[in-house]
């Protein structure tokens, strides 16, 4: 026998096998590993509508929406001049309080803190907006990231005023 | 005394035999050679297994009366507790029994990094050892998820959500594994299905890691091996077999403390509080035998950072049979490992202390010094220890300190003479 060993139709046949198992293997794992994604019944409670009329300036709201806590707040003029008098090189996340807040008197976030999802509390904090109890978040009163071992702003979700009185999420 | 050429008195036990040789194996595990000096610190491996089967037994019991979904899962454990027969006795044993588990985990974890267990020959039985710890944590965490408190609720959040710090494809990880867009009535039911699965899983890695241990046996407190097994050790029944189970009595003393007399001490009063997705509990804490870790991770402040150091100080622990390069196994030879052994079982208790309490001032200082040395322990301190340090005399056999005194060093050869040996 050579060294060097020249492919044979034998090995070519076991290549083949073991290529095409691999392809069968994966394709019976994919519906095993995929059942566990979102179902159908879980992505059918996409949107949801909230009444805010009844909501004055400084006071906030949370409602659920997909399982997760989603805050309302009605900011007072002193909120939204703290929010927006913000030097954006300081932030760790730059975002602009306008691009947050299309409707300035109206912040609408998902009330999840993007560290490791807890709830923070509203009212709280260095910078008087959230606070997150688990490990320390401090969030201004744009929801963004301050201090603490967050890397992101509060999420903004899909969201749209039906009138004026009626917030739709999602 | 030997294994292989063993055979049943009985004809019929001899007929079995042949054709499934379950007698030898059983005749192995008496007969088995047991160094002769093994203490009670090597009690703990027969503890687990005991309390491996107790939780496997009441976890079978509670399964028959549970509901694992997230409107009824809540009131089915009040109903265990309640109205079920003993149902309070056999959930307490099962909630204790975790705690218990853990406490003879570490112990038993413990002693091997003092007597080096872990060391040739014995690296496959360490790094089972770590699996085993690794799907007990798993199975434990995923067990508190089940009553549907909000410790439960929580926890599940915050332990699942560690996954989203993985770049890009975090989110999508996180969401699959909770098969929804917050823990809700999908996780708590896969978890039910995966806490079930994980013990028969530790049951299969616990057969390899006994497997494992009895091709080079134990291991002893003097950390030499055996030179003449009829010198140096005594077959594992009847002496090593009482000797586990008057500890083991010992321990379910412990155990029955817990159970009756303060069964809820180890737990959260905020996990008698229905899981509510809109309100975090002010201080969430994870069970006391998850706290080091909790506080590694919280001493980072940045979040994949953070996570990647919690799962390394865990993961660390199997490298340990290539880090520590001293040839010298037991620490009672090895004068400075001795010293910097209780100082990392001092480190990893404040560690577990500082986990327990609020992340910040002075608790967040000394977490950050706390972890850095743990990880100095292992990555700096125990490769070079092993090229410095003066060992002291071994024995020359198991029997020699036992008979003629361990202060007997004219019994004992120079360290050197012996690592040749080796």
């Amino acid at each position: 026998m050579s060294d060097e060993k020249k492919p044979n139709r034998r090995d070519f046949i076991f290549t083949a096998t073991a290529a095409v198992g691999a392809v069968g293997a994966g394709a019976a794992a994919w519906p095993l590993i995929d059942q566990m994604n979102p179902d159908a019944s879980v992505k059918a409670l996409a949107s949801t509508e909230v009444d805010v009329s009844s909501l004055q300036p400084g006071q906030s709201v949370t409602v659920l929406w997909r399982g997760k806590p989603v805050f309302i707040k009605r900011r007072t003029e002193n909120e939204i001049n703290e929010a927006r008098n913000v030097n954006i090189s300081d932030l760790k996340h730059p975002e602009k309080d306008e691009d947050r807040a299309k409707n300035p008197e109206w912040l609408v976030m998902l009330g999840v803190c993007t560290h490791l999802g807890c709830v923070p509390l509203g009212d709280k904090g260095e910078y008087g907006g959230w606070f997150c109890p688990c490990h320390g978040s401090h969030y201004d009163t744009s929801g963004r990231i301050r201090k603490g071992p967050a890397p992101t702003n509060l999420e903004i979700p899909k969201y749209e005023f039906v009138n004026s009185n009626t917030i739709k999420i999602g | 005394m030997s294994d292989h050429n063993y055979t049943p008195s009985s004809k019929f036990g001899k007929w079995f035999n042949d054709r499934l040789p379950l007698l030898t194996l059983a005749n192995h595990l008496t007969d088995y050679p047991t160094p002769k000096n093994l203490n009670y610190w090597w009690t703990f491996g027969g503890i687990l297994t005991f309390c491996l089967i107790t939780q496997i037994i009441t976890g079978l019991v509670l399964a028959m009366h549970y509901i694992a979904h997230a409107d009824l899962a809540f009131s089915s454990v009040e109903h265990i507790m309640r109205d079920v027969n003993y149902g309070w006795l056999i959930r307490y044993i099962h909630a204790n029994g975790a705690s218990m588990f853990f406490l003879a985990v570490y112990i038993h974890i413990f002693r091997s990094l003092f007597y080096g267990s872990y060391k040739a020959p014995r690296e496959i039985i360490w790094i089972l050892g770590i699996m085993i710890y690794l799907l007990m944590m798993a199975a434990a965490f995923m067990g508190y998820v089940l009553p549907w408190g909000q410790m439960s609720f929580w926890g599940a959040t915050v332990i699942t959500n560690l996954f989203s710090a993985i770049p890009l494809v975090g989110e999508s990880i996180t969401t699959w594994l909770w098969g929804g867009y917050s823990v809700d009535n999908p996780t708590l039911t896969r978890f039910f299905t995966l806490h079930y699965l994980i013990p028969f899983l530790i049951l299969g890695l616990v057969v390899l890691h006994i497997w494992a241990l009895h091709v080079p046996g134990n291991n002893n407190p003097v950390g030499i091996d055996i030179q003449k097994p009829s010198k140096d050790t005594v077959p594992f029944h009847p002496y090593i077999v009482i000797k586990d189970l008057f500890a083991l009595l010992l321990f379910m003393i412990v155990f029955a403390f817990f159970v009756f007399y303060s069964p809820n001490i180890l737990g959260h009063a905020d996990n008698y509080i229905e899981a509510n997705p809109l309100v975090t509990p002010a201080h969430i804490v994870p069970e006391w035998y998850l706290l080091p870790f909790y506080a590694i991770l919280r001493s980072i402040p940045d979040k994949l950072l953070g996570v990647v150091a919690m799962l390394s100080a865990i993961f660390i622990l199997a490298a340990l049979p290539w880090l520590d390069t001293s040839k010298v196994r037991s620490a009672v030879f090895r004068p400075l490992y001795k010293q910097f052994y209780w100082i990392l079982v001092i480190d990893v208790l404040i560690l577990g202390y500082v986990g327990a309490m609020p992340a910040e001032g002075l608790y967040l200082l000394i977490a950050r010094v706390a972890t850095a040395y743990y990880f100095l322990h292992f990555l700096l301190i125990l490769p070079i220890l092993g090229k410095i340090e003066k060992t002291t005399p071994l024995p020359l056999s198991i029997t020699s300190p036992v008979l003629g005194g361990s202060a007997d060093l004219a019994m004992a050869k120079n360290i050197d003479v012996r690592k040749e040996k080796l």
